[in-house]
């Protein structure tokens, strides 16, 4: 009886148990050795992440609210793995830090709200959820205490993301009283799409669109990017931008489906702007955080293509494209966060000549770099694939074709985000330079974590056991 | 006992959110903001209490969903209140305008 209660919530209840284990660690008084509690921590980790494997049930809890299946486990288990590469990218940066055991709480905290947002099946606990994901995040963008810059960033973090939630409480308020109900089932029932129910819509996905900063909610992305520690920015740009794009599909496709006439306009808007700013912000970049910040903006727009397929496809192609930018945005991240915390240099030209001396920090970045832009090889091709197919796929009751307009667009900004993805490269592996970058001395964490990043990008692309995996749990 | 009509309610709760977001988007001082925000929150209370009042008088949800707005409110100005005097210790002012660091 009370097993089967536990079996439902294994992936939250791990992360919670880690969390007490770290905080048992805080109470006792002695001194610890950074390096090998640091260790420690991502043994845990891996271990959470091996466990998502296995015994993951199906069913619901507290009255409905919570439910969980083997997509939402797949799910959970991919924010999992980004967590645990994140852990081993910090190793460098985290091993100078008084408070590492602090980190990982707030890091977990925000895990732990996620899991619980995705498995939600109640707009109360998705609620709960976004701001346990939330708030713990402002708290780590300003985890570099005495910098401005970070103090800056998380000021700019909180306030968007609670005036973002205002709007989308407000949305949920209007839906309450249009149709009586939270729960996600009744809910896509009494939709019938009455105007106050739509402008409902449109303030709960103008909150959403702050969260994973579709185009004309994005002002905050860049200087909450720049501002924050790296490991918190490739956080932010992949594992919170990412829970949130889970919840954004299911919410969608379960709860709006009958309305899907007003949001298919909607995203298409937002797809086209996202795309169109977030490419032309990125060419401007001298910053190599605020260049990755405007390509993960450019990025979203893609994955919103893939929402508007409105079918199993859509759904699956999301998921694929995650798990691949994952690999790809944090291979990225890795070798600008160690180049970071070791020699204090962020900017495109301090890039120039960076193989001279470091051969495979300079192959890791540049694989990365293709797989975001999309060059067939690279996992991140296929993942851009079928994003467009599942877009392409959409059948219009109206003659008008629309998303044959989307994928003509989409095709245009594939072509313009390869001149700054190149840019970056050429700086590395042609651009001449009197000083370049000194060899970075790279350990063993971050150096598994280049390991199993260019792995997944290597091999997911061509491992269509992957995507088919993914497709069979979706239907 | 309803003498109120269900209009003039929802017409003050709009109100409120309107006038939190006006003063967001042109207060420059950050607790200024922050109180902004709580209009919000609090506008949105307003109304999840009335359609739960008036239009689905048998239910609960609408209520426990204040109680937990409420909560999480108070959560979040504690975390932001926190940055803001961290901030104010960095830049000695509190003056969204003062803080330039991150621009383009």
């Amino acid at each position: 009886m009370w097993s089967d209660y536990l079996q439902l919530i294994k992936a939250e209840g791990l992360v919670a148990i880690i969390m007490f284990i770290l905080l048992f660690l805080k109470l006792g008084k002695k001194e610890r050795n950074t390096e090998s509690l640091l260790h420690f921590i991502n043994v845990l980790l891996v271990i959470n992440f091996i466990s998502g494997f296995f015994f993951n049930a199906e069913g619901t809890l507290f009255g409905d609210m919570f439910q969980t299946n083997s997509l939402l486990s797949l799910e959970k288990n991919i924010l999992n793995l980004g967590t645990l590469i994140i852990s081993l990218q910090s190793f460098q940066w985290l091993k100078g830090h008084k408070h590492i055991l602090e980190f990982y709480m707030l890091l977990l905290s925000t895990l732990l709200g996620m899991f619980f947002m995705i498995s939600s099946n109640n707009l109360l606990m998705f609620y709960l959820g976004l701001e346990l994901s939330t708030i713990p995040l402002a708290a780590l963008a300003n985890f570099d205490l005495e910098k401005r810059t970070s103090s800056e960033a998380a000021m700019k973090l909180i306030l968007s993301s609670a005036f973002s939630s205002g709007l989308l409480l407000f949305g949920i308020s209007m839906l309450y009283g249009a149709t009586g109900t939270l729960n996600y089932q009744e809910l896509s029932q009494q939709l019938t799409g009455t105007p106050l129910q739509i402008l409902s819509f449109v303030m709960f996905a103008a909150g959403f669109g702050f969260k994973f900063s579709a185009v004309p909610f994005h002002l905050w992305t860049a200087d909450v990017y720049e501002g924050s520690p790296v490991a918190v920015t490739s956080y932010l740009s992949v594992i919170s931008k990412g829970a949130i794009l889970f919840v954004f599909v299911s919410v969608l496709y379960r709860v709006f489906q009958n309305i899907s006439v007003v949001w298919y306009n909607l995203l298409f808007i937002l797809s086209v702007l996202t795309m169109f700013i977030g490419n032309l912000f990125a060419l401007r970049q001298q910053n190599m955080k605020r260049f990755l910040a405007f390509s993960s903006v450019a990025q979203v727009g893609f994955i919103l293509i893939g929402i508007t397929g409105q079918s199993a496809a859509g759904s699956a192609s999301v998921i694929y494209f995650i798990l691949i930018y994952i690999f790809s945005n944090l291979g990225a991240f890795g070798v600008v966060s160690l180049v970071s915390a070791v020699t204090g240099k962020e900017t495109v030209n301090d890039y120039k000549g960076f193989y001279k001396n470091n051969r495979m920090l300079s192959w890791v970045l540049a694989i990365s770099l293709f797989s975001l832009a999309g060059i067939p090889p690279t996992a991140g091709f296929f993942g851009k694939f079928f994003l467009l197919l599942a877009g392409a796929g959409k059948t219009s009751s109206s003659g008008w074709q629309l998303n044959y307009i989307l994928i003509t667009i989409a095709a245009l900004n594939m072509v313009i985000s390869l001149y700054y993805y190149l840019r970056i490269i050429k700086a590395i592996f042609m651009d001449k330079n009197d000083n370049p970058v000194e060899k970075v001395k790279s350990t063993f964490s971050p150096n598994l974590s280049f390991i199993i990043c260019v792995a997944g990008i290597l091999v997911t692309g061509f491992a269509s056991s992957a995507y088919d995996y993914i497709f069979s749990l979706v239907k | 006992m309803n003498g109120i009509p269900i209009s003039h309610i929802l017409f003050v709760s709009t109100a409120l959110f309107f006038i939190g977001i006006y003063g967001m988007f042109t207060r420059r001082n950050l607790i200024t903001m922050l109180m902004a925000i709580e209009l919000m929150l609090n506008s949105v209370n307003i109304n999840f209490v009335v359609f739960n009042k008036y239009l689905w008088p048998g239910k609960l949800d609408g209520v426990f969903f204040t109680i937990f707005i409420i909560t999480i409110a108070a959560a979040e100005a504690a975390v932001a209140i926190a940055i803001i005097i961290n901030l104010y210790r960095n830049h000695q002012s509190i003056d969204v305008e003062d803080a330039v660091e991150l621009k383009h």
